[in-house]
């Protein structure tokens, strides 16, 4: 459904781009294009207000999950009945317990942390194996093509087709839970995106003229795949990659949820809704509501994060979304009417 | 179009013995299948004993034609979970719970995904528009266990609209249906949103207009047509993933008794008969879906070429 560049598709968007483009260039009399590879990367999500607010919600979120053993009050499983279920603070409570305690007197500011932990680290590891397994698979498939393709692909769909939250549970009532079954569990049943869309990108890129160059003079299939090949998919999969990571922290907190994933005396967020969800739905739920919004808001940034990044590193969109600011939101004119 | 099914349903029984040679695998070699029956505190003599009262001392091979011929007579071994039943007669019990739970999910999902997408693709830019984006942005991100507690806490605790227990089926359908629905009504309206963006900038719904017809029939009959095939796509998606996942997290939250609740419930109780069963049956599930998702295609688009 992507528009097609040319001269008989010339769509609403595409005019309002380039009537953008050039007004930008009458004011500061340098091309569009200079001035973005200028502005660079991080300039760019400064202007993106939603992005920036996650990025810098997710650097501290990873900055003390990181410290969490030395910046936590307690330790994650520490604390006895007689102080439990204290208020937070704002609430009456004591900043020694700032988000106060829950009914088994656990620190939730404590649990929180760690929690954090554990889903950031599972979700960079399993994008990691996942990812680099998949994209393996896929420069193979596409650049070999013919019978490799036909079984790698093979292969794919019928694990795509695969009811995969119930064989990781499977998996895991028989592996046991910890943070390492659960991130290859979790790599096992979710590498074939990479694989597929890595295989995709492949395809459209060895017809072109400078991977036949590189054949050509000489170079092994290795070198064409690594170094002609693979900079082609580093954008697309990036962007792929920060969405995967929100999917598979989602992941990991629903196996957590259903006692099949993190166990005690492991920490996670999933794992803490559930033990709230039993106790106390009747009593404070607040102890739900924490670790859950905690969650909400981390794959949100997430993704808020990766819809900057599709469009930092796409020049076409870009290009569409500079026309609609400077046009004064001009969604109207994209929709046609 | 007779071909092209025949061929999708040998796809789908090469996905079926797919799964069915990974549980074996996963079960057989990874795990030990009795460890996963008795308790932890079973001494070493009962657990031989067990193995080889089910054959599982044989060799692989031996096991494997076994467990092969065993499921090609539908035989999936007795659950002992629910004692002395049929493990495919206990997953068919449970079943028709989780397929009105799905359907009742997926028609609620329908019913308010296509207006307001339609909606928002009319007027975009407009509040509904913005409200309905950023809330399928936070529906997206929202974990689906955590939105169903929300709705019970808010509707069943405070409100006190609607009872914990048993009661008639409808009211306790409501709130794990519109759990199972909410998210899917984020993603499908956005996407409905999108493709009816691109149609209705497409040439040939400007010469619709331009030839002056009501913009009622522009937008209901040209470009919703077109659009329904991006929809349909991750309709079929949406139907599958319930089917595949989100029930089991769904009905765990709110004790919904269909097979993802029992899939937990067995897998927790060491039940392994009945969870192979369950993986099997969801499996053949989701092909049939798959199956019709692609002669849907046909029909909306009769361009489509199957095969």
């Amino acid at each position: 459904m992507s528009t097609v560049h040319g001269t008989d598709e010339w769509t609403a968007q595409e005019s309002d781009a380039l009537a953008a483009t050039e007004y930008e260039e009458s004011i500061t009399g340098r091309p569009y294009e200079l001035q973005g590879a200028q502005r660079g990367l991080l300039g760019d999500l400064v202007h993106d207000k939603l992005g920036l607010a996650s990025a810098i919600f997710l650097v501290v979120l990873a900055t003390s999950a990181l410290l969490a053993p030395w910046i936590a009050p307690y330790e994650p499983n520490d604390g006895n009945l007689s102080s439990a279920l204290l208020s937070p603070v704002w609430h009456g409570g004591t900043w020694a317990h700032p988000i106060g305690t829950d009914w088994q007197g656990y620190d939730v500011f404590s649990r929180l942390l760690y929690g954090a932990r554990t889903s950031l680290f599972i979700g960079i590891a399993v994008v990691a194996v996942a990812g680099t397994f998949g994209v393996m698979i896929g420069l193979i498939a596409g650049y070999k093509g013919g019978r490799t393709d036909r079984v790698l692909m093979g292969w794919v769909d019928v694990q795509v087709s695969f009811p995969g939250l119930l064989l990781a549970m499977l998996l895991i009532a028989l592996v046991g839970g910890s943070v390492y079954t659960v991130t290859i569990i979790l790599a096992i049943n979710g590498w074939m995106v990479y694989g597929r869309m890595t295989r995709g990108i492949v395809l459209s890129v060895r017809e072109r003229p400078f991977v036949e160059a590189a054949e050509l003079v000489g170079c092994s299939s290795r070198r064409v795949i690594l170094r002609h090949i693979l900079p082609n998919l580093v954008s697309p999969l990036a962007t792929l990659a920060v969405l995967e990571f929100a999917r598979i922290i989602l992941a990991e907190a629903a196996l957590s949820f259903l006692g099949l994933g993190i166990q005690y005396p492991g920490v996670s967020w999933g794992l803490d809704i559930a033990r709230a969800g039993e106790h106390e739905l009747f009593g404070n739920q607040w102890l739900i509501v924490y670790p859950g919004v905690l969650l909400s808001l981390t794959v949100l940034s997430v993704n808020l994060l990766s819809s900057w990044l599709r469009v930092a590193l796409d020049p076409q969109e870009r290009e569409k979304r500079f026309a609609a600011t400077a046009t004064g939101g001009s969604n109207a004119a994209a929709a046609g009417v | 179009m007779g071909r092209y099914i025949l061929k999708r349903l040998l796809q789908g029984v090469v996905v079926v013995i797919g799964v069915t040679v990974f549980v074996f695998v996963v079960t057989r070699l990874v795990g030990d299948p009795v460890k996963f029956m008795l308790p932890l505190s079973a001494t070493e003599e009962e657990r031989a004993a067990r193995r080889s009262e089910l054959g599982l001392d044989d060799p692989i091979p031996q096991q494997f034609g076994r467990f092969v011929g065993d499921i090609g007579r539908l035989d999936f071994g007795e659950s002992t979970y629910v004692r002395g039943e049929h493990s495919l007669e206990v997953v068919l019990d449970f079943l028709p719970r989780t397929l009105q739970l799905v359907a009742f999910g997926m028609v609620i999902a329908l019913i308010f995904s296509l207006p307001l997408g339609i909606f928002a693709s009319r007027h975009p830019g407009s509040w509904v528009d913005r409200t309905l984006t950023t809330l399928s942005l936070v529906g997206l991100s929202m974990p689906q266990f955590f939105l169903g507690y929300i709705l019970l806490i808010v509707f069943t605790v405070k409100l006190t609209w609607f009872e914990i227990g048993p009661g008639p089926w409808y009211t306790n359908l409501v709130l794990p249906a519109v759990c199972l629905a909410l998210p899917a009504i984020g993603r499908l309206s956005m996407v409905v949103r999108s493709a009816m963006i691109d149609e209705l900038n497409s040439q040939y719904a400007k010469v619709a207009k331009a030839k002056g017809l009501p913009q009622r029939r522009v937008v209901g009959v040209h470009a919703l047509r077109n659009a329904g095939i991006p929809f349909v796509t991750l309709f079929g998606w949406e139907v599958i993933r319930a089917l595949a996942g989100y029930t089991v997290v769904v009905e765990t939250v709110f004790n919904w008794n269909g097979i993802g609740f029992l899939a937990v419930t067995a897998i927790k109780n060491n039940d392994f008969f009945l969870t192979q069963t369950i993986v099997i049956v969801v499996a053949v599930l989701v092909v049939i879906v798959s199956i019709l998702i692609d002669i849907s295609y046909k029909v909306i688009d009769p361009r489509v070429k199957l095969g």
